[in-house]
This record gives structure tokens, C-alpha cells and sequence, in this order.
């Protein structure tokens, strides 16, 4: 019979490399950077890793044509013959990374384990996302979607909705985007370091309407890794390791966009992930009982149904929870993104969800790495990781806490 | 006995104004043109006017489809086969493509009343689109518009009879392209006018109404081509019809010169207008000179609900400027940016033909909901794929529930518009929107179904379905 995964795997060392623009760094350096942090905070050498998981959307093949299989990481940090599992679920890829992991641990098939999350896009020549990959799937289906054209939909369906006009929905989604750039402003590892205010957001260049440039993450070199252990064991490696408490993983039907009963303001696979992950961790009341989420927000329209999906809030009711209550600030009664999140903070496809429970178990331990993003007393806090777009995700949720 | 059962016509939303081509290249022009926009081409032109005429016919009555043109998009592969194709017409249906003249549009008309006469056929469309790419700062490009018409060819409830035709042949040197020239090539204007059209049509009209006993008063209205008007105005004269109650003027302020179309287009323009026992004098030219004698039934009057050419004329958007214009012509170079490029996967759509360019949905015949594209498993019930039947749904409208403007999409004409369309029965479609003015795209506008050219990979044209803001 199944059993709760609750509290049986602990996470011991974790590492992220700075996220930007990373010119002069390649997949391999940065998987070297994050893992060596990785080892050094849980106090362990490499060869003491047993298995690894690799969650990458393209590893190499944006820039060097070739690789992304689990040889990546194994020809880079020259491991010896131990397995190597290339995962990947597009944007909620470094979630599925960690849940690999973690259930290779609780079947008892290794004692230490790594998850490594990486990707390197800047060597494409352009700005964006190569999603615009316009035929590579469905030679003449999908609208030539891009990320940002998709979201961008929900933003619209979510004002018709509850009837904020462009002007007042705008706004809604900028102040988002501020609160995001002024924690990336203080995150010495975020990529977008810049704070901004409203009416800059405001006045932007649009890139997808009613999204304007800065209500879209950046397009973001960088990786991850955690080094996981049974929770038993977790004490070897030091005192204040972090257990999983929960991982909901939900794979959408995929054609939600399609269906005349689906009206874009909700992330069907999100409220799936996190009714699962909430029952697993016996969370009843999430805004309460959770002390900080990490949330996917790869445009600041995602944010806001995230939030709603994941009943951090009302849904409809955003704009009176979480904004006009600054509810998502640090030192607020929800705080969300404190990151700078995948808006600020940058995002690598497949190192964002692993990336995502590197700032929970950072401010679990207290090591934000200034006082002005530290939240008080973590005990519990979630990271929302999804790949697709509204009609058609695939979400992991991963909560975590103190033992 | 074949004649004309139907009618329809097409011409794409927008227009450039003569002036605008002024202000670049100097001169003046009066009036605008019609012009194809960059998702459009002869092949889904003939779809938007085959399907203006087959309105209120069943698609499974017909027999035959012959397309002409003298720019089907491909050099080797019919064209008719995706007119057919996107028609839903039946897989046994004859598709034939006719080219290479102006006059391309009449010789197939005729070879559709000849299968009808035959008996080889019950029911021929035919349908004729040009878009002739003219060179920059060229007369032509001032002249040459965009534009179908169809017919539907049948023995029963004709609507017009053909009561007479006379057919020459010529080979006369007037306009020409070869195989590799991207611009129509002529002879000298005076030559060409004088001794091609003028003399050939003027002799034309004059043998055939000798040899029928008939006088240019007996016709309620004359249509025919002419390469421009000042010509067709000099080979009216000397038929002798009056110029303001007989002669149909093809559309050359408002829609241009369209090439093999015209003719069609003319006739279709004089049938909207047209009254039970109006007799029509029709004609073309291009390589030779067809002449015919039309009489209108009562029946005409149960076909005016088309499109055709008034409704198509009002509902237009000027394009703003010449940039717009060559872009969508692909008349420039334009800067290269890395972007990977498009795609395509013959293997796939001709997997995916029914839904790509039927446009086929599922019906659930379990749980009743209609679901665009076709499936494996129902997407509200799971209902495995024997319960679910196809349906077309090309006819239905809709109305817009969501969409973006994307400005960074590779889109020759940028931002796309994504957009998820609510049509009528329940069914979602998730769809590029075309022929919009980005100004007024809004929640709920109502929408329907447009066959376009989607893109162009690896040397091959893609065609698909798009939604529009409905026109008038």
C-alpha cells in the first residue's frame, strides 16, 4: 500500500550559481558551480553521491547541438559509472529533478543522492525563448503561441472576468512586478537586479498584450543542485537539514484551452498539484500554515493565478488579499517570491523548481543573504514549479520544512 | 441543359489606397485596390469564394471543382485538390486546375457546362483567383487588386442560363510571365491595346451578336473583362451600349485589375443586381475572346444572400502604409535576426489532414460535446475514440472569449493575435486571428473560420484554418 512521503527524505546540502546572463559560462560550468556549493554545504565529497537526476529541457542542444542526456552532468563533474536520469517536464522540469530523487531515497534504492538542475539559453542569438520553434511539434497547430502570447490570454480572460478594466488590471499585475524587482534588487544570485516602479512597469514596451516587458521574467542562464538523504541519515550531515513534507505532481489532460468550459483564470494542473501536496503535508488552511511559497511566476499574470489556484487567496480576490494588503511581501501575511522569483530572480528552465526550494531552505536556516528579504521564523514553505501554458500544464508542488 | 446554379465571390479585407503609392513613388492614382493579406494566396481566395457560393448547397452534391488561375502557388502540385480539400467536398470529386491565361476562368466555366451537358457530371464548381504580384513603382502596381469568384455549374435549378457562346482563339503577344519572372512583362501599351484587347474583343462582340440576330439594346447589362478602363470603355462604345445603364465597369477603383478573376467577378458583380428575365452580354479576353448570352431565371432570386462582391467591397481596412504592403508582398529584405526556423512535417499533416484542412472536429456521442482537433480519447469524458464522429466545422461562427497581441512572434505581420474562440455548438477552437484591425479586437467580438496559407517550411506552402473577425 502507498505511503505518505512525508518527513522520510531530507534535503542536506543545496547550491545555485549566480542566474544571468551568463556570457562566459557554459551547462558546465554552471553545473560545477552549483553542485560544488551543494557538496560543500552538506559537507560531502562527489563520490559519495550514489545517483543523480539531471532535470534540463535542451542541455546542450540550444548551443553545441547534442546532448541531453544524463551524460551531461556525468561527463562534466566525471562521475564513475553511477546513474544518471535526465528528467524533463519543459519549465517544471527541476520539481520533477527533486521528486526523482526523492522516491529513489524512500524506496531504500540509495543513501545519497543529488538533483541537479541547469540550463543554458543565452547562446541562442536572440532574445526569448525558442519556443517560437513554429512547427516543430504540430507542423501548423498551436497559433504560433509563444510563452508570452499565452499567458498573455489569461491576463485578458481574468479582467473580463471580475471586471477590472485594462488600466486597473494593468496595474494589479505591475505592483507584482515592482514587489518581485525590489527582492531581486536584494538577491546578490537574482538576475534582474534592478528595482522599478509602477509606472515604469506601466509604460513599458509591450510584448504580449496586456503584458509589457517587465511583466515577463528574463530569459536566464544558471543551475541548482540539492543533495538529499533518508531523514534518518540527515543528522550525519548536519543539524539544520530540511525534510520534504510533500510532492504533488499533476500532468493536465493538455487541452484544457480547447475546452469551451475552461475561462483561463485558473492553472487546472496547479489546483491539482497543491490539493494533493497540501493533503500529503496536512496543510488545511495554506495562507495560515504556510510561512513562504516560491511560486512560478514566469509573467506577473502567473503569479497572480498561481496564487489563486494554490488558495493563497480568494479566488477573484487578489487584488484585495495579496495587493492592497501587501499580503506577498516579506514581512506580510503571505509571502510570496521573496526570491525575486523566476520574474527577478531569472529563470532557467530546468533549474527554477530546484532553484525555487533553494530559497525556502535558505530562509528555513536563517541564510537569506541579507537581512531586508529575511522572513521570519520558516517552518513550512512551498515551491510551485509548472511547464506548458494555461490549458496545458504539468506542475510539481513541493513542500518543505523543518524536521 | 447546364447553367448557373450559384454564385460567390471574394475580396480580402484590405486595401491600399492609390495615394499612398503616390506619396512613394510620386504621381497620383485614384481610388484603392484590394490586396491579398500575407496569410492569403489564389488557393485560399478560391476557398473563401467557393465557399460564398456553395452556401445553402449540400457540399456532398458536387462533382467537380476546377480552379483557375494564373498564380496557383505551387508550379507542380494541383491546387484544386486543397480547394476540394478545404471545401470538404467529397474524396471522388474530379479536381481539375486551369491556368496560364486570363481567360483561365472561362475556359474551365466552359468545361464545367460541357461535363453538366455530358451528363459526366451533375454538379461543377468552378472558381477563379488571381493574385498577380506587380513590380514596385510599376503601373501595374497601382492596377493589379486581389480577387475570386466561383460558380457552381449544374442542370437544375439554373439561375442563369447560357443561351449562347463564341470562342476564338489567339496568339497574340500581349502580357507574358516565364517560368522564372516574378513580374508580368508586356509589349508596348499602344500595341497591346489597340490591335490585342480592343480589336479582338470588338470583333468578338460584333461576329457574335451578327450570327445571333441581336442587338447590344437587347442586353439588359453588358459585363466583361477590360485591362483597364479607359479600353473597356473604348470596346463599349463601339458595342454600343450605354455606358450608364448597360455596362458593368469592373471594379478597377476599388478593387484593381484581378487578373483571371475579373471577368467572374464582373458577372457576379451584374447577377447581385440582376431580376428574373434580364439578360446578361458576357465576355472576356486573354489569348483569345470568349463571348456569351445570358438570361436570368426566377431562381436568382433565392441565391442573393452571398457575400459576392457588394458585401466583400464594403467590409474593408486600408492598410496604412507601403511598408505593410511590400512586407506583405515580400517585396524587401528585411533585416535577419537567428531565430530558429520554421518548421514543417509533410508526414503530419497528411496524418492530421482531416482537422487540418477539412477542419474536422469530434462529436462525442457520448456526452455529447464537439472538440476541435480530432482526438484520441474525449476531452471532457475520455470516451474512447470509436464514440466520437467527425463534424465539420469550417461553416460555424463563433464569438472571441479570450486572446493576446503578441508583438515578438516571427509573424510577417506582428502582433499575433492568439485567440480562443467560442463557436457556435459548444465547441472551443484555439486559433491565430487574421484579417483584424488590432484596434478594435475585443472580448466577444463575433468570429468565424478562414482557410489560410499559415506558413511557409522547408520550400513548402502550409495551409490551415484561422478565425476573423466576422464580415458584414
Amino acid at each position: 500500500m502507498a505511503e505518505s512521503i512525508k518527513d522520510k527524505v531530507a534535503i542536506v546540502g543545496m547550491g545555485c550559481t549566480k542566474f544571468g546572463e551568463r556570457w562566459n559560462a557554459d551547462a558546465k560550468d554552471m553545473i560545477t558551480e552549483a553542485v560544488d556549493e551543494a557538496l560543500q554545504d552538506a559537507g560531502v565529497e562527489l563520490k559519495q553521491i550514489e545517483a543523480i537526476w539531471q532535470g534540463t529541457q535542451w542541455g546542450t542542444q540550444l548551443s553545441e547541438g547534442g546532448v541531453a542526456t544524463g551524460t551531461l552532468v556525468s561527463g562534466t563533474l566525471q562521475t564513475q559509472y553511477i546513474p544518471v536520469t535526465r528528467v524533463e517536464n519543459a519549465c517544471g522540469t527541476g520539481a520533477e529533478s527533486l521528486r526523482g530523487a526523492t522516491f529513489a531515497l524512500a524506496a531504500k534504492g540509495y543513501d545519497l543522492v543529488m538533483a541537479v538542475g541547469v540550463e543554458k539559453v543565452k547562446d541562442m542569438g536572440f532574445g526569448g525563448l525558442p519556443s517560437v520553434w513554429i512547427g516543430r511539434w504540430e507542423p501548423v497547430y498551436g497559433a504560433f503561441g509563444t510563452g508570452p502570447g499565452r499567458y498573455a490570454m489569461a491576463a485578458v480572460a481574468y479582467f473580463a472576468k471580475y471586471g477590472l478594466s485594462n488600466e486597473e488590471g494593468k496595474r494589479v499585475l505591475a505592483e507584482i512586478s515592482v514587489k518581485s524587482h525590489s527582492y531581486g534588487a536584494k538577491n546578490p544570485k537574482a538576475h534582474l537586479r534592478r528595482e522599478v516602479t509602477i509606472e515604469q512597469v506601466l509604460n513599458a514596451p509591450m510584448i504580449a498584450w496586456p503584458l509589457g516587458l517587465f511583466d515577463c521574467c528574463g530569459v536566464t542562464d544558471g543551475a541548482s543542485a540539492a543533495i538529499l538523504c533518508r531523514a534518518e541519515d540527515a543528522k550525519k550531515y548536519r543539524k539544520d537539514y530540511v525534510n520534504i513534507k510533500a510532492f504533488g505532481m499533476s500532468a493536465s489532460p493538455g487541452w484544457g484551452k480547447e475546452r469551451i468550459d475552461y475561462d483561463f483564470t485558473y492553472w487546472d494542473a496547479t489546483q491539482h498539484a497543491a490539493k494533493a501536496a497540501y493533503a500529503e503535508a496536512g496543510i488545511k488552511n495554506p495562507r495560515k500554515e504556510l510561512d513562504m511559497v516560491e511560486l512560478h511566476d514566469c509573467f506577473s499574470i502567473a503569479e497572480l493565478i498561481a496564487s489563486e489556484s494554490m488558495q493563497l487567496c480568494e479566488t477573484g480576490k487578489f487584488k484585495e488579499q495579496m495587493t492592497a494588503t501587501r499580503a506577498y511581501y516579506h514581512d506580510g501575511e503571505m509571502p510570496v517570491n521573496i526570491s525575486g522569483g523566476l520574474k527577478s530572480f531569472g529563470h532557467p528552465i530546468g533549474a527554477s523548481g530546484c532553484r525555487e526550494v533553494y530559497e525556502i531552505y535558505k530562509q528555513i536556516q536563517k541564510k537569506a543573504d541579507l537581512p531586508a528579504r529575511q522572513v521570519k521564523d520558516v517552518k513550512l514553505g512551498l515551491a510551485h514549479n509548472q511547464g506548458g501554458h494555461p490549458g496545458k500544464f504539468i506542475c510539481g508542488v513541493t513542500v518543505i520544512g523543518q524536521p | 441543359m447546364a447553367g448557373i446554379v450559384s454564385y460567390g465571390a471574394y475580396i480580402p479585407m484590405y486595401r491600399l489606397s492609390r495615394a499612398i503609392l503616390g506619396q512613394v513613388w510620386g504621381g497620383g492614382g485614384k481610388g484603392e485596390k484590394a490586396i491579398c493579406n500575407c496569410d492569403e494566396d489564389s488557393i485560399t481566395m478560391a476557398v473563401e469564394a467557393g465557399t460564398d457560393c456553395l452556401k445553402g448547397t449540400d457540399k456532398k452534391s458536387v462533382d467537380a471543382v476546377y480552379f483557375a488561375s494564373t498564380t496557383a502557388p505551387f508550379k507542380e502540385k494541383q491546387s484544386a485538390s486543397f480547394v476540394a480539400a478545404a471545401l470538404d467536398l467529397r474524396e471522388d470529386v474530379i479536381a481539375s486546375d486551369f491556368g496560364n491565361s486570363l481567360r483561365a476562368g472561362t475556359l474551365a466555366l466552359r468545361a464545367a457546362l460541357d461535363a453538366v451537358k455530358a451528363g459526366s457530371a451533375k454538379k461543377v464548381m468552378v472558381v477563379v483567383a488571381d493574385c498577380r504580384l506587380p513590380a514596385p513603382n510599376s503601373a501595374g502596381e497601382g492596377a493589379l487588386g486581389d480577387g475570386a469568384a466561383a460558380l457552381l455549374i449544374g442542370a437544375t435549378d439554373i439561375a442563369v442560363e447560357i443561351e449562347a457562346s463564341a470562342y476564338t482563339y489567339s496568339e497574340f503577344l500581349d502580357v507574358w510571365r516565364l517560368e522564372t519572372d516574378r513580374f508580368q512583362r508586356q509589349w508596348e501599351e499602344r500595341f497591346i491595346l489597340d490591335e490585342g484587347y480592343e480589336a479582338h474583343m470588338k470583333k468578338a462582340f460584333a461576329a457574335f451578336l451578327k450570327v445571333h440576330k441581336v442587338a447590344a439594346k437587347d442586353f439588359t447589362k453588358a459585363a466583361f473583362y477590360g485591362p483597364n478602363a479607359r479600353s473597356h470603355q473604348t470596346v463599349a462604345t463601339a458595342l454600343g451600349v450605354d455606358p450608364k445603364t448597360q455596362l458593368q465597369v469592373p471594379l478597377f477603383d476599388s478593387v484593381g485589375h484581378t487578373g483571371a478573376a475579373m471577368a467572374l467577378m464582373t458577372l457576379v458583380a451584374a447577377l447581385e443586381d440582376a431580376k428574373p428575365g434580364d439578360k446578361i452580354l458576357f465576355g472576356n479576353y486573354g489569348d483569345g475572346t470568349d463571348v456569351h448570352s445570358l438570361k436570368v431565371t426566377q431562381a436568382i432570386d433565392k441565391i442573393k444572400d452571398r457575400r459576392a462582391i457588394k458585401r466583400h467591397l464594403a467590409s474593408k481596412v486600408m492598410l496604412e502604409n507601403y511598408g505593410k504592403y511590400i512586407t506583405f508582398r515580400g517585396l524587401m529584405e528585411f533585416e535577419q535576426t537567428p531565430m530558429t526556423r520554421t518548421r514543417t512535417a509533410l508526414t503530419a499533416m497528411w496524418r492530421d489532414r482531416n482537422w487540418v484542412y477539412r477542419c474536422h472536429g469530434h462529436h462525442c456521442t457520448k456526452c455529447d460535446k464537439t472538440q476541435f482537433p480530432l482526438q484520441k480519447r474525449c476531452m471532457y469524458c475520455q470516451a474512447e475514440e470509436k464514440y466520437l464522429e467527425e463534424v465539420p466545422l469550417s461553416d460555424r461562427k463563433g464569438v472571441l472569449f479570450t486572446y493576446s497581441m503578441d508583438e515578438r512572434t516571427a509573424v510577417t505581420d506582428p502582433p499575433n493575435i492568439l485567440g480562443a474562440i467560442n463557436l457556435d455548438g459548444g465547441v472551443r477552437i484555439f486559433s491565430q486571428v487574421t484579417d483584424r484591425d488590432v484596434k478594435t479586437v475585443k472580448v466577444g467580438m463575433p468570429m468565424e473560420m478562414t482557410f489560410r496559407r499559415i506558413h511557409d517550411a522547408l520550400g513548402v506552402h502550409n495551409y490551415f484554418w484561422k478565425c476573423r473577425p466576422a464580415r458584414d
